[in-house]
């Protein structure tokens, strides 16, 4: 069983129906109990980092995910990446779930004013470090990215990378912990086989 | 960096596939869930899904039709068609779509792409213009191309994108259906004044007016609907051909 964490941030339409499809059961869930049972576990998320760490905060989640992600795989897709860092900068400082060392800042300011923001749209995930999470997967192969701010200060973690004029964290894992900055639910054959993968671990 | 996106376009209606010619003769082509299949193993970047039905009973198909392609098909779905309020961008959202296209509705009421953007995110809202020549100018068409709002379309798109929409779907109604090539000055006449992405639509007819189109590098997507399900041209062969052509595309 996988526990997709529901904390009222976003839409897990496309998440639940990805997992349902490779055939895998899964529950969306905000229940301690839960968490604990599964053998994995996805944190989501789109909107906002501070918004976002306060709703997991108000689910009394915080604590359980922080002592289960040193028991069993964890995997934040998107804003969900971005809470497992140690602190963001979006909207002013924030603390995170501090499970990957690094911090999240914006695009803007790093990369080539011409560049449009959010970084949106499919890009190359360049392989940094082979993982079991590659099982399926190509080196070069496209996921769909959809993100304004971007991890840094984290270049033990990284597993892949994409080029926009700067070297974004794609795929970072520390320990057990992994995490996607593009949506491996939206990113067709190839993100299927690393959410697959993922599962497998 | 990212790469140019190649769109099919699904008009639906009670449920099925259609497609017209300058947005006229509207013909029956197919189930739409088996296009969403075939499209997403060709190599489609996104599906855009317009729903060109008017009753509630059509509504309601169109919505079960969305859920059902969206629990397969695991790429960007943009979805349009009759959306003129939050609750319409709420109900499509639930249903799988990723982005929610915007058209008669936002020249009713501008101020829902504002709002939608605040609530869902600018990266949620398109802004799909029907645009056609009238005495020199680009006119902005509403109600499916029928009705000729007199709105200037390098305006409205200006404020499309400062009101906070994401990107931007240009549909030349001169080009559309004719498979002559997309309409490139009228492309570059909104080009220039925007900053968002901006997708082509109308026109395609051949290989050739895709690579034409991407020399242009304010083009972020080429959208078609009849070349595609007709297999008059085949997407995986199109990429293979821009990759060719030194274009930068997902293979």
């Amino acid at each position: 069983m996988i526990a997709v964490v529901d904390y009222g941030v976003g839409n897990l339409f496309s998440l639940v129906s990805s997992l349902k499809f490779l055939g895998f059961d899964c529950v969306v869930t905000n229940k301690k109990e839960d968490l604990y049972a599964a053998k994995k576990i996805i944190l989501p998320g789109v909107g906002a980092f501070g918004d976002a760490m306060a709703k997991l905060a108000e689910t009394g989640l915080v604590d359980t995910v922080k002592k289960l992600a040193e028991e069993k795989p964890l995997l934040g897709i998107c804003l969900g990446m971005q809470l497992l860092f140690d602190k963001s900068f979006e909207f002013g400082e924030h603390e995170g779930l501090g499970l990957i060392p690094g911090i999240v800042t914006p695009l803007a300011g790093d990369i080539d004013p011409r560049l449009k923001i959010p970084h949106m749209g499919w890009n190359r995930l360049e392989i940094v470090r082979d993982d079991p999470i590659f099982k399926y997967f190509k080196n070069g192969e496209s996921v769909y990215y959809v993100h304004s701010y971007y991890s840094k200060n984290c270049d033990d973690s990284i597993l892949g990378i994409s080029e926009y004029d700067v070297a974004v964290p794609g795929l970072v894992r520390s320990g057990l912990v992994y995490g996607t900055q593009f949506h491996p639910e939206k990113s067709g054959s190839a993100g299927l086989r690393l959410l697959k993968a993922f599962c497998e671990i | 960096m990212i790469s140019k996106r190649i769109i099919p376009c699904l008009d639906v209606r009670n449920g099925r596939v259609v497609k017209g010619i300058n947005f006229e003769d509207i013909r029956d082509m197919a189930d739409p869930v088996e296009m969403a299949r075939y499209y997403n193993e060709t190599g489609a970047d996104e599906l855009v899904f317009y729903d060109i039905t008017a009753s509630y009973e059509g509504r309601k198909l169109f919505t079960d039709v969305l859920r059902a392609v969206a629990s397969e098909i695991f790429i960007p779905l943009t979805v349009g068609g009759g959306i003129n309020s939050l609750e319409d961008f709420d109900t499509v959202l639930k249903c799988g779509a990723d982005k929610v296209s915007v058209n008669t509705g936002a020249i009713k009421n501008p101020s829902l792409i504002g709002d939608a953007a605040k609530r869902y995110g600018s990266q949620c809202v398109v802004l799909s213009m029907d645009v056609r020549r009238v005495n020199g100018k680009f006119h902005v068409f509403a109600n499916g191309g029928r009705i000729d709002t007199g709105i200037d379309a390098i305006e409205w798109a200006k404020r499309g994108e400062d009101l906070g929409a994401g990107e931007i779907v240009l549909n030349s109604i001169d080009t559309d259906g004719v498979r002559g090539g997309f309409d490139l000055p009228m492309l570059r006449a909104i080009g220039e004044v925007i900053t968002i992405p901006l997708i082509a639509s109308g026109g395609a007819g051949k290989m050739e007016d895709f690579s034409e189109l991407f020399k242009y590098d304010r083009i972020d997507a080429g959208l078609a609907a009849g070349v595609f399900h007709t297999k008059k041209i085949d997407i995986r062969a199109l990429k293979q051909y821009l990759h060719d052509c030194g274009i930068n595309v997902r293979l």
